[in-house]
Order: C-alpha cells, then structure tokens, then sequence
C-alpha cells in the first residue's frame, strides 16, 4: 500500500503541506479561522463559502485568506 | 433643489451627504466619536490579506460595524481589473454588502485611478449585481465610459488621495456635474479642509468622502463635526442658489445718487 501523496500550497505568502484531497474548508479550520470571518481566495479566484467544502486544493495552489480592516 | 430633502444615495435614502472614512485613528474610541460626531451613515473600510494567529485590529473593525452606519468596502491596493472583482466578491461575502468602492490605481506616486481596468472591472461587477462606486479622476470621457458600464454613482478625485491640496481642477469638476446631472458625484480624496468641501458642494456635486483630513486632525472628533458643517453649508448654499461673480462693483445699498449737493 502506498504511503498517502501530500500536496504543497501557499497560504498568504507561507507555504504548507497538506495532506492529498485536503479541502479549503479543511484548511482553515486548522488555520484557527472561524469560516464566516474570513473570505478566501485560490490562484485569485473567489472561492464562496458556500463551495469551500467542496473545492479540494491542489498541489502549488495558492490561498489568500481576507478579513475587513480600517479603510478610507 | 430643496436642501432638507432626504440624499438618496443608490435609493437608499440618507441625511448626511458625509461619507466617512475609517482609517488611521489614533484609537477606536476615537474613531466611535468622530464617525458620531460627523454624522455620516456611511463608511469605508477595506480588506486585507490575513494569516491565522496574527494580530488583531485592537477593536477598529467592531466599532464600524457597531456604529450603525452603512459599510462602503473598498478594493484598495489592487492594481488590476481581476483583482479588484475578486476582492469585491470577497466583501460582498464578508460584509454582506454589495456595495462597493472601486479603486484601481494605475500610478504609485500619484495613485492616480487607471481608467481602462477601472471601467473593465466596473462593467463586470455591475453583471455580478454590485452597486458600484468607482474612485475615478475627473476626466468626463472615462467619466461617461463608466457611466456606459452600469454606474450610476461616480467619485471623482479632488486631487491625489491624502494630499490634502483641495479642488486642483474646478472646471473639470464643473464640466462634471454639467454633462452628468443625473449621475450621483461624489468628491473622493484629497479634501484637506473643511472649505474645500464646502467648495466642493456650492459646485454642485451630491456629497463628499474623506478620511485623512480628519483621521489625521489634532482633534479629529472637532474635525468631523467641522466638515459636517461645511458640507451642510456648502449644500445649503448651492440649493439657496449663490450669487454670480461680476467683474465690477455692484452697490448693494439702494441711495438716490450721492448723499449731499455740495
């Protein structure tokens, strides 16, 4: 049985390993971010929230997660 | 034109013609107090890339969400039509707003708006069901370029954001509201005192959006209550209707000739 494949991402400029199938609803979980306080985005694409679940990430993709902050 | 007549800003009806910006405050109890003493029922605030376990905002974003005033997120930093989409897609989500301030800066010195991808990216978020509210310059073409994309709101520089230099081009902005008078003109940037929105209302223009000038003030809660008045000065005097400027004098005293024979 082979060992379980991993996928190498970039998240806001750091990059990680994830294991293979791993989805954007599983990542920020494990970034400790509450999923209606940030937007995400992968290789510059909107990803909505309600699809994250779905969306599984890819080797050499690119996640930038968002939160509001002071703005004029 | 009856100034005591609610400002409807994309049908939303409205007091204040003050939008306000959020940035920059020396503290959130600060910014709790000019955003009341403004009175504006607007506000901007941006997006920003985050990393889990980063420091937090110390309270900013709360406080703008708590004060009741409706939420204008902007894109700023993007460079591109693409990246402003998405960001905006990413407020709406986050904000549940769509309603959206639409930067697209073209030059670093200037952050001077770059028309082509700004007017791209307008045209597709109107698509995507956003109300769009794009920082553009004062060129009337890019103006009606927009204007064809969808928007029916437009925010013209007064000059380059935070330079506090006032109303470079009057004319422009004359021109402006003479060849848009259904368009909603709201002056974005470079307001540096409160008479430059005075100014900017006695030429017409529907309201006015600043941050630095007061953000940045010694006192900005005394700031923000004096660009309330001057707003509402300038308006009251461009519906009270303004006298014209005459080269010569015109003797406003109404005498039969000179007081004495002599």
């Amino acid at each position: 049985m082979s060992e379980p494949s991993e996928a190498s991402v970039n998240v806001n400029g750091e990059t990680r390993t994830l294991r293979d199938e791993t989805t954007l609803a599983e990542l920020l979980v494990s970034l400790g971010h509450e999923p209606e306080s940030v937007a995400v985005a992968v290789n510059g694409d909107f990803v909505p929230r309600a699809i994250r679940g779905k969306h599984v990430l890819r080797n050499g993709d690119r996640i930038s997660c968002f939160k509001p902050i002071v703005g004029g | 034109m009856n100034p005591t007549q609610d400002f409807m800003l994309a049908d939303v009806p409205l007091q204040s013609r003050f939008l306000l910006g959020t940035a920059g405050y020396p503290s959130p109890q600060v910014l709790r107090e000019a955003i009341e003493a403004s009175g504006a029922q607007v506000v901007t605030l941006g997006l920003r890339r985050q990393l889990a376990g980063s420091g937090g905002d110390n309270g900013f974003v709360d406080i703008i969400k708590a004060s009741g005033a409706r939420l204008l997120p902007n894109t700023a930093g993007c460079r591109t039509a693409r990246e402003a989409v998405t960001l905006a897609h990413m407020a709406r989500e986050l904000l549940d707003t769509h309603w959206i301030k639409l930067e697209v800066v073209g030059d670093e010195h200037t952050l001077q708006p770059d028309p082509w991808e700004l007017t791209d990216a307008a045209a597709q978020l109107v698509k995507d069901g956003f109300e769009v509210f794009p920082y553009c310059t004062d060129d009337l073409v890019s103006a009606q370029r927009l204007i064809d994309a969808g928007c029916r709101i437009l925010m013209p520089w007064g000059a380059p954001i935070g330079s506090g230099q006032g109303l470079l081009n009057p004319w422009a902005l004359r021109t402006l509201r003479a060849r848009l008078p259904g368009i909603t003109l709201i002056i974005d940037a470079g307001i540096g005192v409160p008479s430059h929105a005075t100014q900017a209302m006695e030429l017409g223009f529907d309201a006015v959006l600043l941050n630095s000038a007061v953000a940045q003030a010694a006192d900005p809660v005394g700031m923000a209550r004096a660009f309330r008045l001057a707003i509402e000065a300038g308006r009251l005097g461009s519906a009270s209707g303004l006298l014209a400027a005459q080269d010569m004098a015109v003797a406003s005293t109404p005498v039969a000739g000179r007081p004495f024979d002599l």
